[in-house]
Order: structure tokens, then sequence, then C-alpha cells
């Protein structure tokens, strides 16, 4: 089980002869993500590493294939035409690995997902989604992955690389883990992968990785306090960072008075949700639960 | 990317919304000519930084002499870590009225959002705090943009003159435009004012461009080379490095935005303070790592180094290679802690042994390792 990527994923790789692509495609399928396409316009009727064929279009890799999922590895000027090109093909999930896409074509591509509504979007600027032993649509190293029955959200690549570490080191595993991106506006938010995870018998516990910038912290807390009822712990981020310098992520910045950690923090306490000062700390509260 | 008042009125006259006459100079005798042209003008200090007017970098003129002498104050004073280099000089307008109006990015509804209020003229936050009621706005569907009758509702909502409501609808959409067509992620028109004679007229102006975009706006670059910043952080820019200056004394370099967020909140909680924000990003070859450092030594405040990495696809072992080569072709001469997980992260700081570079295996340890040694430095 897990939630957004597994067995049933069939996969195409927008960018697959790209640098970032072809690299993270090999470990992909070495990985054995049921990788079935690939898509780079001008190349299309060729084949990655001899096995994967490319397309022209993700519209031809769907049809041909079957794809339902993709992953996306075009520089920034293009990935929000790539976005909306696998929304226009139907796919069911499309994950955009590129950092550096301008706000405003994000907010296009979320446009037209909420007018076609058959489409998730993760990202942008995320490192993916990864269900242990099925599927890895991303660039989290699987090395140190164990299947379990933690569910992991996160709006910073590292720190979940980080946490799954500490998750397999204390003997526990992984039921999926969904890296939602450290832009401002992103396709799938915490709120969006809660509800997913409450609804997986796999997953028992849940841990969730903040950072300062935006709302989506505060409005996850609303919803946990409403609705979800599987253990939970949280962690933020940028605890001492001063308002209006922007952290690394585009996303990462306190303006305006909005997005502050002390925000967050309280808004988690008065769901009920313990907030750890550390990582390791977080995953001695899912162990000891 | 943020624009200067001048040039973000540049950009609204452009786009057609109405903005006193003015000229930007950089001196007295420019602000004595600028003066004689106008007749009775504001003298306005340039800066990246709100709070001007009550900080008396924003005066009337009532002559050329006095322009001048305004001026010669304003110029060469520091304004919350600015240095102000360049005045608008602008001619002065009647007020019968100020209203706020903007365009941001609402990253909850993942829309624009034009944001309206008859309390013009001050920090908007104030407002927001102390009276939200007016306060209004309108999320705006980026496939369509505004359409006029939503304006008029929001001029409704915020309480504006029925009577103003029509050259509103006109400001607003063509202020829609401007933040549309140049990727903003703020246009902001604070005060917008209504003159004696009933015209809106934008008499400050603040846009914040999205860095993102910046390679489809060949026609902004201009406005970047003029943007005032930290000279560390200009380097950083140059050299395509992420660096953030804090003003503290321990140097922090990780590989990723979140593990260098949470390093600085270690060092913060364990009573240090850190001198940056430095993601090397996702490998740490020796020649990154090389400029990530000198980057940071560049800071005189600067009594240690806390490196802070994450062994993925990148091994342990591969980025302590690079962090030893980097570090034993430079002549450092602060303490420095590496601390490393992951991926052959034993491997790795098995390397450090009998380098320069304390191990540590732990991020806390380490953070209080960096804080102990930068004392003693």
């Amino acid at each position: 089980m897990g939630v957004l990527v597994g067995k049933e994923t069939r996969l195409v790789v927008q960018g697959i002869t790209g640098r970032e692509g072809s690299s993270h495609a090999e470990q992909m399928l070495e990985y054995g993500t049921p990788l079935v396409a690939g898509v780079t316009p001008g190349r299309g009727g060729s084949k990655f590493m001899d096995r994967v064929p490319i397309f022209e279009s993700v519209a031809d890799a769907v049809e041909t294939t079957g794809a339902n999922t993709s992953i996306i590895f075009v520089p920034p000027p293009f990935a929000g035409d790539a976005i909306c090109e696998g929304v226009a093909a139907g796919l069911r999930l499309v994950v955009c690995i590129t950092e550096g896409v301008p706000v405003i074509d994000t907010l296009r591509a979320t446009r037209l997902i909420t007018q076609r509504e058959t489409t998730r979007l993760i990202g942008p600027n995320c490192p993916g989604a990864m269900t242990p032993g099925e599927a890895k649509v991303g660039i989290m190293p699987a090395n140190i992955f164990r299947r379990g029955n933690v569910g992991v959200v996160s709006r910073s690549g590292t720190l979940t690389y980080e946490v799954v570490d500490l998750v397999s080191k204390a003997g526990l595993g992984i039921s999926t883990c969904v890296g939602v991106g450290g832009d401002p506006v992103i396709g799938t938010t915490f709120v969006d992968v809660l509800k997913l995870f409450a609804a997986d018998h796999q997953t028992e516990a849940v841990l969730l990785i903040g950072e300062i910038g935006g709302t989506d912290e505060e409005t996850a807390a609303e919803y946990i306090k409403a609705d979800f009822r599987k253990p939970l712990f949280a962690f933020i981020s940028g605890r001492s960072a001063p308002p209006g310098k922007r952290m690394g992520h585009a996303g990462a910045i306190i303006s305006g008075g909005m997005g502050t950690p002390q925000a967050k923090v309280a808004a988690f306490e008065s769901a009920g949700v313990p907030v750890a000062n550390t990582l390791a700390e977080m995953v001695q509260m899912a162990k000891e639960r | 990317m943020k624009l200067y008042e001048f040039q973000a009125k540049e950009l609204f006259a452009q786009d057609g919304i109405p903005v006193p006459s003015g000229r930007m100079v950089t001196d007295s005798a420019g602000a004595a000519a600028a003066a004689r042209e106008l007749g009775r003008c504001v003298v306005k200090a340039q800066v990246h930084a709100g709070g001007r007017g009550k900080a008396g970098l924003i005066k009337l003129a009532e002559s050329p002499e006095q322009a001048s002498e305004l001026a010669g104050n304003m110029l060469g004073q520091s304004f919350k870590g600015f240095r102000i280099g360049r005045l608008l000089i602008e001619e002065a307008v009647d007020i019968a009225a100020e209203f706020y109006l903007a365009v941001t990015v609402d990253r909850a509804s993942k829309s624009p959002v034009m944001i309206a209020s008859a309390m013009g003229g001050v920090d908007i936050e104030e407002v927001a705090a102390g009276s939200p009621g007016k306060i209004a706005n309108l999320i705006v569907d980026v496939a369509y943009g505004p359409f006029d009758f939503q304006l008029r509702d929001l001029a409704a909502r915020a309480a504006l003159d029925p009577g103003i409501v029509r050259q509103f609808v006109d400001v607003a959409r063509r202020l829609y435009g401007a933040f549309l067509r140049s990727d903003a992620s703020l246009a902001e028109i604070n005060p917008l004012m209504v003159t004696r004679d009933g015209k809106l007229i934008a008499a400050d102006a603040k846009f914040d461009v999205d860095d993102n975009a910046l390679f489809r706006h060949p026609e902004l670059l201009q406005y970047k080379e003029e943007a005032e910043e930290d000279p560390i952080e200009a380097e950083a820019h140059r050299k395509g490095v992420t660096y953030v200056r804090l003003g503290g004394d321990i140097g922090i370099i990780g590989n990723g935005a979140g593990i260098v967020m949470s390093t600085l909140d270690l060092v913060a909680r364990e009573g240090g303070k850190p001198a940056n924000f430095l993601d090397i990003g996702g490998g740490a070859r020796a020649d990154q790592v090389r400029e990530a450092l000198g980057i940071i030594l560049m800071d005189p405040n600067v009594k240690g180094v806390l490196f802070n990495i994450f062994g993925g696809i990148t091994r342990g072992d591969e980025v302590a290679k690079g962090v030893l080569e980097a570090t034993a072709s430079m002549d450092v001469k602060v303490p420095m802690v590496l601390r490393m997980a992951g991926t052959r992260a034993e491997e790795g700081l098995k390397l450090l042994e009998g380098s320069a570079l304390v191990p540590a295996a732990e991020p806390v340890e380490a953070a209080r390792k960096i804080i102990a040694l930068a004392k003693g430095a």
C-alpha cells in the first residue's frame, strides 16, 4: 500500500535525456520503479538505456505505454509547460522536481489542474515521493529507506533524507515519504497528503517536517485537530531565521508578519501535536508512541 | 529582486498608471535643478526599506535651495543597513484622501490576490492587525485576470468613495497588468492618492520581481545591477551561491536549504550566533566547498565554521574528500567542525581524522563543539 506511488505506478520521465533526468531515471530503474517511458521533444523514437522508449510528447507516451504518472526534470523556463502537458495528457500524478520555476507558471499550471480535476501535482522544487519496496518517483537516496509504517511529509529534501535515515536506524520503516516542495506555491500541501495517510492502512504514524513561510502548517494543524486520528509528530525548521530573509527555498520567508515559526508551533500545539526540537527527538517520539 | 520607488514608477508609467512627475538624482546640485523644474517638491530617499516617512527621509521642499539642503542631509545617511545614494525629487501633490492597492500571490488559494483599503498611507500590516475589516481582498483567476465588475465590488468592499470607482478600476486593471507582465511577486501602491482635484495618482510604489522569472525579463536586468546588496551577499550571488548574511560569528555550510536552516536553529538554541545561511547544494566537490568557504570567510566576524552534511546520492566519503581537498589548499585560521550522516558517513568521518576539521557524528554535538571552539579562537 502506501500512498501516491506504488505498484500501480506507470512512470514517464519528462526530460529523460537531460543530465539530471537521465541520471535519476537510471537510479529509479535500478530501484525497480515501473518506468515505462521517457519524453524529450526531438528525440522521439529512440530508447533510454536500450529499453525505455522515448516519445515526442506525454500524450504519445500515455497512448502507447499507459503511463499514469510523470516526473519532471526539464529546466525552469519549460517546467510550467511540462506540468500542463502532463495534466492535458490526463496523468493521475505529476511530480515536478525542477527548482526555480517562475511562480506565475506554477499558478497557471495549478489553475489548469483545478479546471481538469484529474491530476495531482507534487512540487515544484521537491524531492518526489517514494513507497519503499514498490516505487521511487524522485531523487532521494534509496539505500537509506526501509519499508515500514511511518509516513513522512516534508517541505525540505535533505531534512527528509535525514529523518528517513534516523527512522531506519531506530528500527522503524517508511510507508510512503512525500516531499511536497519548497516553493511558495505548490500543487500538493500537507493537508492533501495527511488525508491520504489517514486512509492508508499501512501508515500508522506520521512525521511532518515544516518550515517558515506561508500557512500550510497552520492549515494542517486545523485539519489534524478536526479530523486526523493517527499519531503525528512535527518539526519546524527556520526557528531562528530573521523576518524578510529568504532561507534558500523560495517559499521559506517570513513576510508581512506571516509564516513565523511561533505561529506554526502554536498551531500544532493547540492541535495536540508534539513539536520536536530536533529530528532525532521527533523520531524518538515516533518510536515511543 | 526589489525595485526602488523611482524604478517601480517607471514601470507603472509604462502601464499608464498615473504617477507624479519626478527626477532621480544622486547629489544636491541635481536635487536643486530638479526642484527648479518641478516647483514645490518632495525629496524622497530611495532605499529598500519601509518607514522612510517616520525616519524623516521624505520631506517637502518649498524652494530649490531647500531641496538641495535636504538632499545634502539625506545622501550618505544609513537607514536600516542601507546607504542612501539616490533620491527621488517629485512634484508635491495636494492630498484629499489616501488609499491602498496591491497585487501579490496568495499561497493558500494558489492565485494572484488584489488587496484594497480606504486606509492608505500607513503600514498595511498595522491596518491588518488593528482593523482587518478595513481591508478587502479579491482572489483573481489567473486564466482571466480581474473582471471590471469584480474590481468595482472590491472598491465597494474597501469602502472607497463611489465617485472615484471608475478611476480605481482603471488603475487596478493596469496594476494587475504590470504585475503579470513583469512576473512580480508584489506590486503595491501605498498611498494611492486622491488629489484635491479628484484624480488618483500613485504617490508611492513598491515592486518585487520573482527572481526565478528574471531569465525572461532582460528589460529588468538594468535594475538588478543597481540594487543595493550586502557586499558578501553580492559576491555570493555573482558566484551562484545561496548565501544570506545573518550577523553572528558561526559560519554555517550545509547541503540543502532545510538542513542549513535547522543547523542555524541548533546553533542558536545552543547559545551561538549564526553568521550566515549557505546552501552548497547537492554535491560537495572541492571547488564548490572552496568557493563556499571563501565566501563565509569574507565576513571578518566569523570565528568558526560548521559543516552539516547529509550523504545521500553523493556519498559521505566523497564529500569528506572534497572538504579536505578544499581546506588543505586554503589558509583557514578559524576552527572547523564537520558533522556528517547518511550514506558512507562513517567512512567520511574517518577520513577527517588528523585533519584541521573536527569530526562530529551528531548535530547537537557538532553545534556545541563549534561554539566552544569559536569562543577559544
